[in-house]
C-alpha cells in the first residue's frame, strides 16, 4: 500500500543557509538513500517556497489565478515522499524517520487504490 | 452456563476472532451477532456445545462465507471470499482443535487497533467500548452525554480509517510495546473515570462504565502478565471503586473521603487492591499508576481519616511528580500537605499554583481552596472559593456539595 508523506514545516528555516542547514541536507540525502535501499521508496521532491506558489480555480468555466499557496499555514507545505509500506505503523515509523519530523510535521496520507470502491 | 453469560464473557474474544480472520470490523460484528441469533434458536434444543466459542466461530465463518457469496459480483469480494475459503486455519476449525491452549486470544490485537494513537480520542474510547466491552452504540453515546447518530459516525469513521489507512490489526512489537500500551491505559482510564467523576448523567450507565474500565485492566493484566503498570492501574481503579458507595450519602449529596462511612468501603476490591498495588511496587521501578495505586492503598489502611498517613502520601506525590508534572498532581500535593503540616502551608502552595493560572478554569482548585480556608476559619475566603467553584462546576451533585459550604461560609 502506497503512503503520501507530506513534510510540514517553517519555510523560514532555509532562508539563510548555516551548518545546521546544510547538516539537515545531508539527513535528507542519507535518508532518501536509505529508504531507497528497503524499497520503501516511490518517489519524493522538495518543493519551492510559498512566495513562488501560485493558486488556480476555474468558476464557471473561467480560470481564477492567484499568488500564493491555497491557505495561509503557520508551517508550510515543503516537499514530500510517496512509499510503499504494508500498514500505518510502517509508513509512521518510515515518518518518524524524515529529519523535517525533528522541526516540522509528517502528514502520512493513505493513496486511494483504484481497485478499492469508496 | 446461559447463552446470556457465553454472549457476555466470550463475544469480545469472539468478535476479535473473527476480525482477524475476516479482515473486517463491520463484516465481523455482523456474524458474530447471527451466530448469536442461531444459538439463541439451536441451542434450546441441542443443548450447550461442549466449546461453545468454537462453535460460534465456526458458525459465524459460515455465515460471512454466506454473506460474501451473495456479493460476489464485486470483484474485491471475490478475492476476500478466496481468501477466507482457502484459510487454512479456519478449515481447521473443529471442536477438538480449538482447546484453550492452541487458540490464541485476540482480544490484545484488538486493543491495540481500537486504542491506535492514529485515531482521535473519543473515537478510541467508543470503539473500545464497542467492540470489546460489547456496549451499544445508544449506551455509548448516553455516557457521554453525545446525541446518538454523532456517536455513531464516530464509529463509523473510526472503521473507516482502520480499514483505508491499514491500521494493522496486531500486537505491536516488544519494543513499542510500553508506549502503546501507555495509549491503551489512557483509554481505560478515562472509561473508568467518565464513570467515577461524570460530568453528567445517568448513574447506572455511570457503574457500567466503572465495572467496564476494571474488566479491561484484568483484560490486560492477564494478557500482558509482566507489565507492572497495567498492574497499578488495576488496583487504582479497584480501590478508588471500593470507596463508590460511601462517596454518596442518603439523598445522593457528594461525602468527602474523611467524612465517609468507611464501612461501607467494598473490602473485597480493597484487599484485591493491596495485593495488586503491592505485587507492583515491588517488582518494577513504580510509574505513575503504580504510585497513585500506592496512594489510595495508604487511603485504604486508614481505619479512621485521623489515622491517615499523609507523610507517606506528600512523599508518594514527590515521586509521581517528578514522574508526571501536571498542575492536577500539584494541586492534590498541596492537599497532602495541607493535612500533613497543615492548612497555611497548602495555602501557600496554592498561591504559587494560582500565579502560574494554569489551573484557570478548573473547579476543583478553588473549592480546595475553600476546603483549606475553612480549617483556618477564614470565612470570607472560604465563601469567595466556593462562589468561584460553583461559576465552574457543572456536575449537579457537586454542585450541591458546594452550594451547602459556601451557605456554611457565608453564615458565619
Amino acid at each position: 500500500m502506497q503512503y503520501l508523506l507530506l513534510i510540514y514545516g517553517n519555510e523560514g528555516y532555509w532562508q539563510n543557509i548555516g551548518p545546521e542547514q546544510q547538516k539537515m541536507v545531508g539527513d535528507y540525502m542519507e535518508f532518501t538513500k536509505g529508504i531507497t535501499a528497503s524499497g520503501h521508496y516511490k518517489g519524493g521532491n522538495r518543493l519551492d517556497s510559498t512566495s513562488k506558489a501560485t493558486t488556480v480555480r476555474v468558476r464557471d468555466g473561467k480560470k481564477l489565478i492567484t499568488d500564493g499557496p491555497f491557505a495561509e499555514t503557520k508551517e508550510q507545505l515543503g516537499g514530500y515522499y510517496l512509499v510503499d509500506a504494508k500498514d500505518l505503523d510502517e509508513a509512521i515509523g518510515i515518518a518518524a524517520r524524515i529529519p523535517g519530523a525533528r522541526i516540522g510535521s509528517i502528514e502520512v496520507r493513505p493513496i486511494v487504490s483504484v481497485s478499492r470502491p469508496s | 452456563m446461559k447463552i446470556e453469560q457465553i454472549y457476555r464473557e466470550e463475544s469480545a474474544r469472539i468478535l476479535a476472532t473473527l476480525i482477524r480472520l475476516l479482515g473486517s470490523f463491520d463484516l465481523a460484528e455482523e456474524v458474530t451477532q447471527e451466530a448469536f441469533a442461531v444459538a439463541l434458536e439451536q441451542w434450546p434444543q441441542t443443548g450447550i456445545p461442549a466449546n461453545p466459542r468454537a462453535w460460534l466461530v465456526s458458525t459465524a465463518r459460515y455465515k460471512a462465507i454466506d454473506l460474501l457469496r451473495r456479493q460476489t459480483r464485486l470483484e474485491h469480494k471475490r478475492d476476500e471470499l478466496q481468501a477466507l475459503v482457502s484459510n487454512k486455519e479456519l478449515d481447521e476449525t473443529s471442536d477438538s482443535m480449538l482447546s484453550d491452549a492452541n487458540w490464541p486470544d485476540d482480544r490484545l490485537r484488538l486493543i491495540f487497533t481500537c486504542c491506535h494513537p492514529a485515531l482521535m480520542i473519543e473515537a478510541q474510547v467508543a470503539l473500545t467500548l464497542r467492540t470489546l466491552g460489547g456496549l451499544a452504540t445508544e449506551e455509548i453515546a448516553k455516557a457521554f452525554l453525545v446525541p446518538v447518530p454523532t456517536m455513531a459516525q464516530r464509529l463509523v469513521r473510526a472503521k473507516q480509517k482502520i480499514r483505508d489507512a491499514r491500521i494493522p490489526y496486531r500486537i505491536p512489537p516488544q519494543e513499542e510495546i510500553s508506549e502503546r500500551l501507555a495509549a491503551v491505559m489512557i483509554v481505560i482510564y478515562l472509561i473508568f473515570n467518565e464513570g467515577y467523576n461524570a460530568a453528567g448523567g445517568d448513574l447506572l450507565i455511570r457503574h457500567d462504565l466503572c465495572a467496564e474500565a476494571i474488566r479491561l485492566g484484568r483484560v490486560i493484566c492477564e494478557l500482558l502478565p509482566r507489565e507492572t503498570e497495567a498492574r497499578g492501574l488495576l488496583a487504582l481503579m479497584l480501590l478508588h471503586d471500593s470507596r463508590r458507595e460511601a462517596r454518596t450519602g442518603a439523598d445522593g449529596e457528594f461525602v468527602l473521603l474523611e467524612d465517609q462511612d468507611r464501612s461501607h468501603w467494598n473490602q473485597e476490591q480493597i484487599q484485591e487492591g493491596l495485593a495488586l498495588t503491592d505485587s507492583a511496587l515491588r517488582e518494577a521501578p513504580p510509574g505513575p499508576y503504580s504510585i497513585q495505586a500506592a496512594i489510595s492503598a495508604l487511603h485504604a489502611h486508614a481505619k479512621t481519616a485521623n489515622e491517615t498517613d499523609w507523610t507517606q502520601i506528600v512523599a508518594l506525590y514527590d515521586v509521581l511528580m517528578r514522574l508526571q508534572t501536571s498542575p492536577v498532581v500539584e494541586l492534590n500535593r498541596a492537599v497532602a500537605v495541607a493535612m500533613s503540616q497543615g492548612p497555611a502551608q497548602g495555602l501557600a502552595l496554592l498561591d504559587e499554583l494560582q500565579t502560574r493560572g494554569e489551573l484557570n478554569g478548573y473547579h476543583l482548585f478553588p473549592a480546595v481552596r475553600g476546603d483549606l480556608a475553612r480549617r483556618v476559619k477564614d470565612w470570607p475566603m472560604a465563601a469567595q472559593a466556593y462562589r468561584q467553584a460553583l461559576s465552574l462546576a457543572t456536575n449537579e451533585i457537586e454542585r450541591r456539595f458546594l452550594s451547602k459550604r459556601l451557605a456554611e461560609a457565608e453564615a458565619k
